[in-house]
């Protein structure tokens, strides 16, 4: 059985929205990493959650490093700490903007280094630091401040791009289920190398759900295949429990989609090609599983 | 090995300062190539490949991670270097920025080199000049064995408590990155203290770096940049004079040559700055008292005593709608009414005769293209 440390690395009094995902994921996360760790925080949402100057609402070392820069900065972080013979783990949280957008370049340059740090994007599928603007990550048919009419364009598919890296350890997660996030985490700080971890976190105001329905939405998104948990260590799949009986058994599509208001503008088109899109993701994985490519 | 004792060599100046660089041994070189600075990265390289370097160098995949690697390993505590030239440096800009606010002493040689389009890998300043105000210390070397020298003494000055702040080591592209001068090594010893960064990371001691700040706090940090900035002028006078004391080459703010007598004092940054002694003895033995002075200390900028004599500046980049930038910067900070000469940009050749004809030829307080209006 999995233990979960009692000791808090994120203090009282946050300045995360009422029902903040990400802030919640946080928690196990660093619950997970223990206090020889630093933070690396680009500008994302978790800029403006850990508090202002001269407070800080978090009891871990925070570097706080420009948008695009996140993995370079950890790069040399992680360099130093090896080169002076120290264990101290470097840790990436950023938010989907700062991955899969800006921060890809220096993200692909640190993994195909072989850089010894885990990133993990916590995907709130926008820019919700500044108030929900699309970003590569946003799912097609979602509203966004800058897809006003609903997103045109699907979901980039960032895992793929990362796994292309072989990297160790790759992993999805999602928030509303905290325990496999935990396992994750300390499984990727159990490698050596580059770690990535792929965090669905629901964001109340952004995906227009009332704050209390967080873990639900979470939940949905597994339930429904929308967001699939699994994760490849040294190229080997494993599919993680709650995805392994959605794939036995599936929650309508539309019960995830009806909770959020940014998809109150999606067409039946786009429906059946998130749809699909859901399909062959499971088969794809379900393929695998069956038979592994050598 | 090399390093233990002091030697004679030939070298260009890509090669001294990756000899100096080599000698200072920092924890961590986070760099990435680029005409003409490769053969720095190159040689560092290969001193980490064959054991005598035993920094971590991150071969990173853009100026931009360049620095924001170096950033991240000085904060750790540890010493830094990285190089570049011209648009490396200004993908770099916003991490210079960082760099500087994050008062980290990162250590970079810039090779200097023109900007495009079109495409152009000659000396020019503009590279530098677009970087002037982002709180880092910049120097321009004219020498194989100054470049060497004063990338030795830019360690001790970033990292002094006192001055805190990133440093940039400017050597012109080519006519000094690629030029073999000789180059007497030294060792370097005690010369260099162990880094002791005051705000680096502590695990046992969590502190949240560069977070939100308010309007009731920023200024109070960038304040503090200027403060550091000030206090830089004693430190590399004091740094300055104690290389001085132990390896016997002298150097400050400036360089003067022959200015004591001169009625007339040349002004340039750079091999130019060198070139324009050829250029003195020149006046000289035409009856003309000319002085050089070279501007070696960009930022913080040196203060000059010009009063009394004629002042043409050689101005090796540009600020467009507003002027040469050394010009300007000598007008905001002096009494001089000075001849600019914009010449050299993008490796445009200027001889000693061309610099000689400008003293002539000067004309207080009006600008000359070089090549573009005819100085007759």
């Amino acid at each position: 059985m999995t233990e979960i440390p009692k000791e808090e690395y994120i203090l009282k009094c946050t300045s995360a929205c009422a029902g903040c995902s990400s802030t919640l994921s946080l928690r196990y996360v660093l619950k997970a990493a223990g206090p020889d760790m630093v933070l690396v925080v680009p500008a994302c949402c978790t800029s403006v959650i850990q508090g202002t100057y001269p407070r800080t609402a978090m009891n871990i070392p925070v570097y706080n490093i420009a948008f695009a820069a996140a993995a370079a900065c950890a790069s040399g972080m992680s360099a130093a700490y090896r080169k002076k013979g120290v264990k101290t783990r470097v840790i990436v949280y950023a938010g989907d903007g700062g991955t899969v957008d800006i921060g890809l370049q220096a993200l692909s340059g640190a993994f195909e280094r072989g850089t010894d740090f885990l990133y993990i994007c916590y995907d709130n599928e926008a820019y919700g630091n500044t108030g929900m603007q699309r970003s590569g990550s946003t799912p097609l048919g979602a509203i966004t401040t800058t897809t006003p009419g609903g997103k045109v364009h699907p979901k980039k598919d960032i895992d793929r791009i990362i796994e292309a890296h072989n990297p160790p350890y790759i992993a999805t997660a999602c928030s509303a289920y905290p325990l496999d996030l935990f396992q994750k985490v300390t499984k990727a700080l159990s490698l050596e190398g580059p770690k990535f971890i792929h965090l669905l976190a629901p964001c109340p105001p952004g995906w227009r759900f009332p704050a209390e329905k967080t873990v639900e939405v979470g939940k949905l998104a597994v339930k429904t295949g929308s967001w699939i948990l699994w994760e490849r260590e040294h190229g080997t799949l494993q599919v993680s429990g709650p995805s392994r009986a959605a794939m036995k058994k599936r929650v309508p599509l539309d019960e995830y989609l009806k909770m959020q208001g940014r998809f109150r503008n999606i067409t039946e088109q786009q429906k059946q090609e998130l749809q699909r899109n859901i399909d062959r993701a499971l088969a794809r994985i379900a393929c695998e599983v069956k038979q592994p490519c050598s | 090995m090399r390093g233990e004792t002091a030697m004679q060599l030939i070298a260009t100046g890509n090669k001294a300062i990756a000899e100096a660089v080599r000698q200072v041994n920092p924890e961590v070189v986070a760099a990435y190539p680029i005409t003409p600075q490769t053969e720095i990265v190159e040689q560092i390289a290969a001193y980490v490949s064959d054991g005598t370097l035993a920094s971590q160098y991150i071969p990173v995949e853009s100026e931009h991670s360049a620095m924001a690697a170096c950033i991240g390993a000085s904060v750790t505590g540890a010493r830094t270097f990285t190089a570049t030239s011209s648009h490396g440096l200004l993908y770099m800009h916003e991490m210079l920025h960082w760099a500087a606010g994050a008062r980290v002493p990162v250590v970079m040689a810039n090779v200097n080199r023109a900007l495009g389009p079109g495409w152009n890998v000659w000396a020019e300043h503009s590279d530098a000049f677009s970087q002037r105000d982002t709180g880092w210390l910049q120097v321009f070397v004219s020498t194989v064995q100054e470049a060497y020298d004063t990338t030795i003494m830019a360690f001790r000055i970033a990292e002094h408590e006192d001055v805190l702040l990133p440093l940039m080591v400017n050597l012109d592209g080519f006519t000094l990155s690629h030029t073999m001068q000789p180059l007497e090594t030294v060792v370097v010893g005690d010369f260099i203290p162990p880094l002791h960064l005051p705000h680096a990371i502590d695990v046992a001691h969590p502190r949240g770096y560069g977070p939100l700040t308010g309007p009731d706090e920023f200024f109070r940090f960038r304040w503090d940049i200027e403060r550091s900035m000030r206090d830089a002028r004693k430190v590399i006078l004091d740094v300055e004079a104690d290389f001085g004391k132990r390896f016997g080459r002298q150097y400050g703010p400036i360089e003067e040559y022959r200015c004591e007598d001169a009625d007339i004092l040349l002004i340039a940054m750079g091999t130019f700055g060198k070139e324009a002694e050829v250029a003195v003895d020149d006046l000289r033995r035409e009856g003309i008292k000319a002085g050089s002075l070279r501007v070696r200390w960009f930022r913080p900028f040196p203060v000059l005593d010009l009063s009394g004599r004629d002042v043409v500046v050689i101005d090796r980049g540009y600020s467009f709608g507003f002027g040469g930038v050394l010009t300007r910067s000598i007008q905001a900070t002096t009494k001089a009414e000075p001849f600019s000469v914009i010449a050299g940009l993008g490796g445009q050749e200027v001889t000693y005769r061309d610099m000689a004809g400008f003293v002539r030829n000067r004309r207080p307080g009006e600008e000359e293209w070089f090549g573009v209006n005819t100085i007759v």
